[in-house]
């Protein structure tokens, strides 16, 4: 087999559907341009929706709604518990309630900036209109955001912008929004419009003819192998931070979904963009199984310092005043502590590095609320940032009204995923990618509270007027069913590869795959990124899996519950995505966003962006397993925002 | 600390369950209660034989998944979630039992792993404002008076866990469903459907009782 990282680079990839013309009136030209379905007909066109996180639970309700025939599946429980559940800090609009100087246009500014002009700006600004319909709605839903006395909307500011365009439900925004597009997708299962299956899992995609028309599911339940057929299909499944093992993710997401899409045509695009997010609880031994996010929003009121001296090992209240380096307030004046978070992330990492970390290992710095109960009092701290003080307190049994939190950095998001166009298709027609899962709107680096906004645009307004287009342009007049080729070999597929999982027989846990090669990622592949070190990675990582289907173990079999068979099979993927990754972080020989090769930067130690050479993004067309994937490039345009040297100094 | 757990054992719905004793030792104070279960399952699965299943996700206590009866308490000692509950609530040589939600709303899947799709039913039956997508007027055009959205939060909270079932004597859902009636019913956004919530609310055989009455 050729070196893996002999890749070829093929023909560049082209976005055709949005229009050209100002950018302003691009969304409401695409609209009037694409084709609608009948809303009588609309009924016989079924989509399949994977995923009922904020982009899933927004897409099957509104298309339902519409009168589409949804097929939803996830693989919890309950719709309601989709990792976005667990975003806590906001989601942003351009609604301007402040009247501080926000606008659609700031927000657009904002976005592609922050994502270290690596995104399209067709989407961004697309998204920064969106913004504002999507509080709207939300509310309209009966989603409780925090409010004011006067019974109107609260904002708060996050990392980045220099504005307060962030609402937010105390310091649990996403289960609210997430129980908002919940109870609209249960209307819509209760009139009949959305049949929901929980407790599956899409296990490979159905392509017929160069089509998307369906997928390949396991019911968790029985271990039953099924297949669903559909006119189109969506996916809307979450990022894959989990390849790292140990992130700030829910434990079961993962990247099985896209990856499985990957390998039958979809490209993935800027793989290595992973945002390591700056306040986290730092890890207690090696029986961590996830890290705990402390929201960003602890960074309006709490000050981030760590000693100036190496080594200061005295407890913080012994540390005067004199002796405290608020580091990111030095280095940056104008954002302070509000700096992006790849940016706040290598500022804490480069402190520790120096030997000015606290806490075990040396691996922490401090968020300190002293001054803030001082000057707004004990009990406003607590109102804002209550539960996540209890949950601190939880799990480090510290007190962080006493004593400064520790945090360190810890792999949060994933800004890549698969490569689409401007109407959210993939490069399979018929595959739509909705949410985290797709790379479209934050580059190199998203900035706080846009993931929820993202997942919503998505599912809400975008994908419900793209993906009529698409239906009407391709009526399927052939049933596609079991008995097709393309079906039977994608089953068959799934079902070898269930049964070598469980024959194997060997003497290592899926767990400690996973964990091996998370420390790998997150050594040559997190933070900081070196050419050397991910040769390293890409030579490593074969042998891993080689290693891990001679020595598995599955106990059990494929026809019950079997939570080892599905941790398994999920690492199947990331040892392959993983590599795709490493190869994507090597060939981008340049520092951009959360993307840090040492080899380019600033002399003062900030991203070197290499916009001659790199001003693309990079979407990865699959060959075979272990064999040196395709680069097409999609060039960036930047007609609005100018690309410079980011600066929040 | 070592620890004996006494874990509740079942291989699927059909087939009766148990109680089976495992030890577990070298467990530190700071590891959560669901990363105890994770090193017993390590062992467990290098021995050949099948961990024990249990639900989780998030483990930061938001999701609701986790539905752990520990020592006789939905969730365990503390007042918290079974992935928030930390192994410093117990001491070196403690005996812990460990069973599924029990109600008969929720059958057991397997160990400790349990169907609550009934709380997805409920909701399904009239817990939501019908706001269909894209109708929305500006969200300042009605202000809610802030103790209303405050009241309205403190019950949109709930988790969905469903350890209120598996506490209550009676296996009722009684405060699943009020907390989201008290939710949606406080705001002016859901006041239109106000009466017709809570009317759905009512088991299907009332409403058909009272359609039938003279
Ligand atoms: C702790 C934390 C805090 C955050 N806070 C914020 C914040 O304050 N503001 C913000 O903007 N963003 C925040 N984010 C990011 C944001 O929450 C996520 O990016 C976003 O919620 C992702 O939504 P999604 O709909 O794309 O996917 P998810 O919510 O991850 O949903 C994925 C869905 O896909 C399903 N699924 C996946 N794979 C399969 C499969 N193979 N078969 C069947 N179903 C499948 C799952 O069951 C699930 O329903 C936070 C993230 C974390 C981890
Ligand atoms: S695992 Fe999510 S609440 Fe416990």
């Amino acid at each position: 087999m050729p070196d893996y990282t002999q890749y070829a680079t093929g023909e560049p990839v082209v976005d055709t559907k949005a229009p050209e013309g100002p950018v302003n009136e691009r969304w409401d030209t695409r609209r009037f341009q694409a084709k609608l379905v009948n809303p009588a007909n609309r009924r016989k066109h079924t989509v399949i929706v994977v995923g009922t996180g904020l982009a899933g639970g927004a897409a099957g309700a509104t298309l339902a709604e519409q009168g589409y025939h949804v097929v939803q599946f996830c693989f919890q429980d309950s719709p309601r518990r989709a990792h976005s559940v667990a975003a806590q800090g906001g989601i942003n609009a351009a609604k301007n309630y402040r009247n501080d100087g926000d606008s659609i246009h700031r927000l657009f500014y904002d976005t592609v900036k922050g994502g270290d002009f690596r995104a399209r700006e067709s989407n961004v600004h697309r998204l920064a209109q969106i913004s504002v319909e999507i509080i709207d709605q939300c509310v309209a839903q009966g989603v409780p955001f925090a409010r004011e006395y006067g019974g109107l909307l609260d904002n708060r500011s996050f990392g980045g912008v220099q504005v307060s365009r962030t609402f937010y439900a105390r310091g649990q925004t996403g289960q609210q929004l997430l129980l908002g597009a919940y109870q609209a997708l249960s209307r819509q299962i209760a009139s009949g419009g959305v049949e929901l299956h929980a407790r599956t899992e899409m296990l490979d995609l159905i392509v017929v003819d160069g089509k998307a028309r369906g997928i390949v599911t396991r019911d968790l339940v029985t271990g039953k192998i099924d297949t669903y057929f559909a006119d189109a299909v969506v996916l809307a499944t979450g990022g894959y931070g989990n390849v790292f093992y140990l992130s700030t993710n829910a434990m079961n997401s993962n990247a099985t979904a896209i990856w499985r899409a990957h390998r039958r045509g979809a490209y993935m695009a800027n793989p290595c963009f992973t945002q390591i997010h700056p306040t986290c609880i730092p890890r207690t031994g090696d029986h961590q199984s996830k890290l705990t996010l402390m929201s960003e929003s602890l960074r309006n009121d709490g000050r981030i310092w760590v000693p100036k001296a190496k080594g200061d090992d005295r407890p913080a209240d012994k540390i005067p005043e004199d002796e405290r380096d608020y580091y990111l307030e030095r280095i940056y004046p104008a954002f302070g502590n509000l700096v992006p978070r790849d940016i706040a992330s290598r500022a804490a990492k480069n402190v520790c590095d120096e030997g000015r970390g606290v806490g075990p290992g040396g691996q922490g710095v401090y968020l300190d609320f002293a001054e803030a109960i001082q000057r707004m009092g004990r009990k406003a701290v607590e109102a804002k940032y209550g539960n996540l003080f209890d949950m601190y307190q939880r799990i480090t049994d510290e007190d962080p009204y006493t004593v400064p939190m520790r945090i360190y950095p810890a792999v949060h998001y994933t800004m890549g995923g698969l490569w689409v166009d401007y109407d959210l298709q993939t490069t399979i027609p018929g595959l739509f990618a909705i949410g985290e899962a797709n790379f479209s709107d934050h580059g190199a680096n998203r900035l706080g509270a846009s993931a929820l906004m993202q997942g919503l645009a998505d599912g809400y307004f975008v994908l419900p007027s793209t993906i009529n287009d698409y239906l009407a342009r391709n009526p399927h007049t052939d049933t596609v069913d079991a008995a097709h080729p393309a079906v039977a070999e994608a089953v068959a597929e799934t079902e070898d590869r269930i049964n070598l999982l469980l024959s194997v027989d060997g003497d290592r846990t899926p767990d400690s795959f996973h964990r091996e090669i998370g420390e790998l990622m997150w050594e040559y592949c997190g933070m900081a990124r070196t050419d050397d070190g991910l040769r390293k990675a890409l030579a490593r990582i074969p042998e891993i899996r080689e290693e891990f289907w001679r020595r598995i173990k599955v106990p059990g079999t494929g026809e019950q519950f079997n939570q080892s068979l599905e941790k398994a099979n999920r690492i199947v993927d990331y040892l392959e995505l993983a590599e795709l990754m490493c190869l994507d972080a090597l060939h981008r020989a340049e520092s951009c966003g959360g993307h840090f090769r040492e080899e380019s930067q600033t002399p003062d130690g900030e991203a070197e962006r290499r916009d001659e050479e790199f001003s693309y993004a990079a979407a990865w067309e699959f060959t075979a397993t272990g064999g040196a994937p395709v680069l097409h490039k999609e060039d960036l345009v930047f007609e609005y925002v100018h690309p410079t040297q980011r600066s929040y100094a | 600390m070592k620890l004996t757990l006494r874990v509740w054992r079942q291989q699927n719905p059909e087939t009766p369950g148990a109680m089976a004793t495992y030890e577990v030792d070298n467990i530190s104070a700071d590891m959560s209660f669901l990363e105890m279960l994770d090193t017993l399952n390590e062992e467990l699965t290098l021995a050949g034989d099948e961990p024990v299943a249990f639900d989780h996700d998030c483990r930061e206590g938001i999701c609701g998944a986790c539905s752990l009866v520990i020592n006789g308490d939905a969730h365990g000692p503390e007042r918290t979630t079974t992935c928030q509950l930390h192994m410093r609530s117990f001491a070196d040589g403690d005996t812990i039992d460990i069973e599924p939600w029990r109600a008969s709303a929720f059958p057991v899947i397997k160990d400790l792993v349990v169907d609550r799709s009934s709380f997805d039913r409920i909701i399904q039956s009239g817990g939501y404002i019908s706001a269909p997508t894209g109708t929305a007027p500006d969200a300042h055009a009605t202000p809610v008076p802030k103790p209303d959205a405050d009241f309205a939060f403190e019950h949109a909270e709930c988790i969905g866990c469903g350890a209120c079932v598996a506490a209550c004597p009676n296996g009722s859902a009684m405060l699943f469903t009020s907390a989201k009636v008290n939710h949606l019913n406080v705001l002016p956004q859901g006041a239109p459907e106000r009466e017709t919530r809570s009317w759905t609310w009512w088991p299907r055989w009332t409403r058909r009782a009272l359609a039938a009455a003279p």
